[in-house]
């Protein structure tokens, strides 16, 4: 009876929506010619709001720096947005398809931060020509430049880092060698993301004769008591934790319950947070995982985003305590990264113009951070050096591991860099077979 | 570690323990189905809300005992605002219109919780370490966690009590006859009013015992709402309306779920914790469409 | 006055059988349709096509679909987005297996891949009943999912279980833009939601309704259950596989398994309980207020604050988003309980007679 206005009835939402979308626009179009834009595309609320919050706050702050310190990058002021995606693929694509056209050319780069809205977008923006970076999350076969000319997994993938790993247990071991005949467990969140690394671990098994099990645990993992019975009865040398969100002091605090070692314990970069660990108080003492980037205030450009930022009243970290944190060091890397490549970018086109997002794909496929450009920064130690090219769209690949005292993160290692004799082969051929399936002609790196 | 029968026994009875934590939640939307029939989709949410309230207090320098008096009260305020505003205009409305009701307050509590306290996760110790103990572990090769064993002596004060409570005062007799038949409580002079806000206010109480216990397990943080996912197995296979089926159910689906994982997980790539307990108390239902506990209804043409 | 039946004569059988009996029914939905095919993909932008339109044309699909079973044949069900990934995870299949496969027909047999995996999940429906019958759902929703994830066929071997939706042309026209994309869900939006407005309505909707009612009573009076409440999973999974397959190849492109979670399925049974159950309309309110309002909160909230001087940090806005859509819900349950189509029920009842209300 009712059903035929059906089809329709969404649309006066729809009208209502867009007049709001317009009015929004006509108040922040009016920007001058000079000025940068860059989207925040993240999340403030929900299980994941403290790597959110933390991140973009970190971003933000060194954008903040940039500003206030040098009036933006040759005189090109950065602006950015906020978009709330609640971790969420849809929501994501549509702050995505809102924001990509705002600022004089456009959203200059994407960050989503969420492996689900990085795969979401990866078409979208090869169509729109806007390059995204996904800093140690993503899909990893987007390192192989040619198949995916405008996705950037910087400064290193998920394979890569697992490599370094396994170099990191093998020194723990006295040697690669060592290896042979130990039993490492890989504890994964049962998910695109945890899954990934399962080949890289098996190839790496097969390599240097060690054994691995596979135990999944079921989203959301707050209840891990038939894993770590599981673990309990291999009685592995070590456990890697490919954890996300609640899985993560949950795994810890099962660990201490079976009296497994947590110094026997090695998380991913997103099982290594504060946010990961103060929950599992006690328990998490002695763990350990890999980070890109370092936690802490020492470093000059943390300095001075506290001098100049936060200093003058400014800064997006409510709670002071958590400058410095891993997710908020994390997202002045981002910043940095992005900085960098508009510089690079500018260098190229034109300096103090604000370029559009493709001339931005040259600048992050021709970033090179090298030491000296670090020093530089103030970010010797925060991070390592980067170099992008074509080819390779990781540029970094190497990890440090850091431990967990009760109070704070301690880097207990150097940069160890990734085994890319093993990876590479390995994005190759499946980024040859997304290409495929595709129908892409990958691009001639020459 | 002791023989494959020791570790099987283990296997059981950790179970088991993980059983009595669902049990704590599936509790909560117990009281308040049988109560006022409404499928309480926000006890997790209030799970969150109570514990995060309980935790930030604590934080804050609030004493450990006056910290739980004064989230308790706050517990107690929500519940009785809860009937006010949103359930008493709804009183006779199907119960899925109840049940959606009921989301609009998990988003709001949700907002609300980390509006005013914020996202950060915290940590929660309460005292007693979550390590196996070292005497039975000597003796039996068993690691049984003295945690798990103080969760189930408070899940077993808090049923004991919640049965007193039912069975011999004033308000549990009236709040059964409301659950058999509000019209007919109605005529008797039960006051369906007060009952309901007493009801959420319990209900409350049970959110923050059920968050403390959780939250000293995974930290107090978001994720604290999904909890509510580990009861709705529970109370399919329990029965909506049973405070002994919330707690057999539980037992049930913790020992089943996790012999099953350690057993047969690793022989089909493991992660079988996700479906089997639905699985299970399809099972059981197919057998008792009611739940083991539930009341049986009568179908009349 | 504006809607008013009288002088509308029906004086042949195929003239009282119409869909749509009223002229202003077959005005207005006549209009609705050339504006939805033509002016909008006109008029609208990408953001609109892409952000907003899809994925609510989507959302609505699935939420038919679930409101076939559960708001018409009265079977509770939480495993809607299982049944979407089944038809996601389908097409890519069949696309991928069978070369040169129109892509319509690829939706078709995904969406007759998911009836099969819903009857078989129905089949505890025969016995079990109300809100206890959503484990059936729930553990299709979990199971399969999980095998997804563990069957490597399915998704060709990926190492993350991550498909990518392959580009797909209709006679030879590439759907790539988001314009050819809006057009082709909304054509088989558009077609499915015609065909479920008439199959409610037919014998096989009445007899869904019958054993919604009350199913003992039903079978009294001859309707065989079994028959009628596995054709309602049937029918709603097909929907839900076709929603599913839509929500891969025109909207996001690439999916992991995942993105068809419980939360899904939750969001989809909110849909269809805040639009109305047991209504073609409410499917799509229900869907436009689920899709659509957080958005439009997203959009409004912060200017609102922001005019009104306040300094209130991003997080707590965020919050604050959350907390009114909440509110809302509640709100119009209670000022509604039965849902925003009975709002629009009765406000053509009054249309009926305004201006003149005597």
């Amino acid at each position: 009876m009712a059903g035929h206005i059906a089809r329709g009835i969404g649309r006066p939402v729809a009208a209502l929506l867009g007049a709001a979308a317009l009015a929004l626009g006509a108040g922040s179009a009016l920007g001058q010619a000079k000025e940068q834009f860059i989207p925040a595309i993240g999340y403030w609320v929900g299980p994941y709001a403290p790597g959110g919050s933390g991140f973009f706050g970190g971003m933000i702050d060194y954008f903040e720096l940039l500003n206030a310190r040098d009036g933006g990058i040759n005189g090109v002021k950065l602006t950015w947005e906020k978009c709330e995606t609640e971790y969420n693929n849809a929501r994501g694509v549509e702050c995505y398809e809102r924001l990509k056209n705002k600022g004089p050319t456009g959203a200059t780069v994407i960050q989503p931060l969420s492996t689900g809205i990085t795969y979401s977008l990866i078409e979208k923006v090869t169509a729109d020509k806007i390059p995204m970076i996904s800093m140690g999350y993503g899909r990893t076969d987007a390192a192989d430049g040619r198949v995916f000319p405008f996705v950037f997994p910087l400064v290193t993938t998920y394979w890569s880092q697992n490599t370094a790993k396994i170099k990191f247990i093998g020194m723990k071991e006295g040697g690669m060698d060592k290896l042979k005949g130990k039993k490492i467990v890989n504890l994964y969140h049962d998910s695109a993301y945890g899954k990934e690394t399962i080949p890289v671990l098996d190839a790496q098994a097969k390599k240097y004769g060690f054994t691995v099990t596979h135990i999944p645990v079921p989203h959301p993992g707050n209840e891990q008591q038939s894993q770590w019975l599981q673990i309990r009865q291999i009685r592995p040398d070590w456990v890697i934790l490919r954890g996300w969100g609640v899985m993560n002091p949950t795994a810890i605090k099962a660990a201490a319950k079976v009296g497994f070692p947590r110094n026997k314990m090695v998380g991913v970069w997103w099982a290594g947070a504060e946010e990961d660990v103060i929950p599992a108080g006690e328990a998490a003492k002695g763990y350990i995982a890999a980070a890109f980037n370092m936690p802490g205030t020492t470093f000059p450009v943390m300095q001075q985003i506290l001098k100049e930022v936060y200093g003058k009243g400014k800064g997006e970290m409510e709670d002071r305590s958590r400058i410095g944190s891993v997710y908020h060091t994390r997202g002045v890397v981002a910043g940095i990264i992005a900085a960098e490549a508009i510089r690079t970018a500018q260098e190229k086109f034109g300096k103090g113009k604000s370029i559009t997002p493709e001339q931005m794909r040259w600048g992050i496929e021709n970033l090179n951070i090298d030491e000296k450009r670090l020093k530089e920064l103030g970010a010797v130690g925060l991070m390592q050096p980067l170099k992008v090219s074509c080819l390779d769209h990781e540029g970094g690949g190497a990890v440090k591991f850091m431990q967990w005292d009760g109070a704070k993160w301690n880097v207990i290692t150097d940069w160890i860099p990734s085994d890319q004799s093993l990876v590479r082969p390995m994005i190759e051929e499946s980024a040859a077979k997304y290409a495929k399936e595709k129908g892409i002609t990958p691009r001639d790196c020459k | 570690m002791g023989s494959p029968v020791s570790f099987f026994f283990e296997v059981v009875i950790s179970g088991l323990l993980a059983g009595v934590m669902y049990s704590l939640v599936a509790l909560g939307f117990v009281l308040i189905y049988k109560a006022s029939g409404v499928l309480n989709f926000a006890q997790g949410a209030m799970v969150f809300f109570a514990a995060l309230t309980f935790v930030s207090l604590v934080e804050r320098g609030v004493n450990f005992w006056l910290a739980i008096a004064i989230t308790l009260a706050v517990m107690i305020v929500l519940g009785i605002l809860t009937e006010r505003i949103v359930l008493r205009p709804l009183v006779n409305q199907p119960a899925i219109t109840l049940f959606m009701v009921t989301i609009g307050l998990t988003f709001f509590l949700e907002g609300l919780s980390q509006g005013i306290w914020g996202s950060q996760p915290h940590g929660l110790e309460l005292g007693i370490q979550d390590q196996p103990m070292q005497w039975l572990a000597d003796r039996t090769g068993m690691f049984v966690s003295q945690f798990d064993l103080f969760a189930s002596a408070v899940a077993a004060i808090l049923v004991t009590g919640l049965a007193l409570f039912f069975q011999r005062t004033r308000i549990g007799r009236a709040l059964r006859a409301v659950a058999d038949d509000h019209q007919a409580a109605l005529a008797v002079g039960i006051p369906l009013k007060q009952i309901w806000a007493i009801v959420w206010a319990v209900a409350g109480f049970v959110a923050l015992v059920a968050g403390l216990l959780w939250g000293a397990r995974t930290g107090v943080q978001y994720s604290l709402t999904f909890v509510a996912l580990k009861a709705l197995p529970v109370l399919m296979l329990g029965g909506f309306e049973s405070i002994a089926g919330a707690i057999v159910g539980g037992l049930i689906i913790g020992a089943s779920e996790k012999v099953a994982e350690v057993y047969v997980g690793p022989y089909v790539g493991g992660g079988i914790e996700s479906w089997f307990p639905y699985v299970l108390a399809l099972v059981f239902l197919l057998f008792r469409p009611e739940g083991l506990f539930g009341e049986k209804h009568i179908d009349r043409v | 006055m504006l809607y008013r039946e009288a002088g509308q004569f029906r004086a042949t059988y195929a003239e009282d059988q119409q869909i749509f009996p009223l002229r202003q029914d077959r005005v207005a939905i006549g209009v609705l349709l050339v504006a939805a095919f033509i002016a909008v993909p006109l008029v609208a932008d990408q953001y609109w096509l892409s952000a907003l339109l899809i994925p609510f044309l989507i959302a609505a699909l699935a939420a038919l679909g679930l409101n076939i079973l559960t708001g018409y044949a009265g079977q509770l069900s939480l495993g809607t987005a299982a049944f979407m990934a089944i038809g996601a995870f389908a097409t890519y299949n069949f696309v991928l297996r069978v070369p040169g496969i129109p892509i319509l027909a690829a939706f078709v047999l995904a969406g007759i891949c998911a009836a099969i995996v819903g009857i078989v999940f129905g089949l505890p429906s025969l016995r079990i009943k109300g809100f206890y019958l959503a484990v059936a759902t729930l553990a299709a929703q979990f199971f399969v999912l999980w095998a997804i994830q563990r069957i490597g066929w399915i998704t060709n071997h990926s190492a993350s279980g991550v498909i990518t939706a392959q580009n797909i042309a209709i006679l030879g026209v590439p759907i790539d833009t988001p314009r050819a994309k809006y057009l082709l869900t909304l054509s088989v939006v558009a077609v499915l939601a015609l065909l479920a407005k008439n199959l409610v309505r037919s014998e096989t909707g009445r007899a869904f309704m019958a054993v919604r009612d009350m199913d003992v009573a039903a079978s009294v009076i001859g309707i065989p259950l079994m028959k009628t409440k596995l054709l309602a999973f049937a029918i709603s999974s097909f929907y839900c596989g076709v929603a599913g397959a839509l929500y891969a190849y025109t909207y996001l492109g690439t999916v992991e398994p995942e993105a068809f979670n419980l939360e899904l399925s939750f969001r989809i049974l909110f849909m269809i309980i805040i639009g109305g159950v047991g209504s073609v309309l409410g499917s799509f309110l229900g869907a436009a207020f689920i899709v659509l309002l957080p958005i439009a909160l997203n959009l409004v909230v912060p200017p609102i604050s922001e005019a009104a001087g306040i300094e209130i940090p991003h997080a707590i806005i965020s919050n604050l988003e959350l907390m009114i859509f909440g509110a809302l819900i509640i709100f119009f349950l209670i000022v509604e309980p039965l849902g925003l189509a009975r709002l629009w029920q009765i406000a053509k009842e009054k249309l009926r007679l305004w201006p003149f209300p005597h």
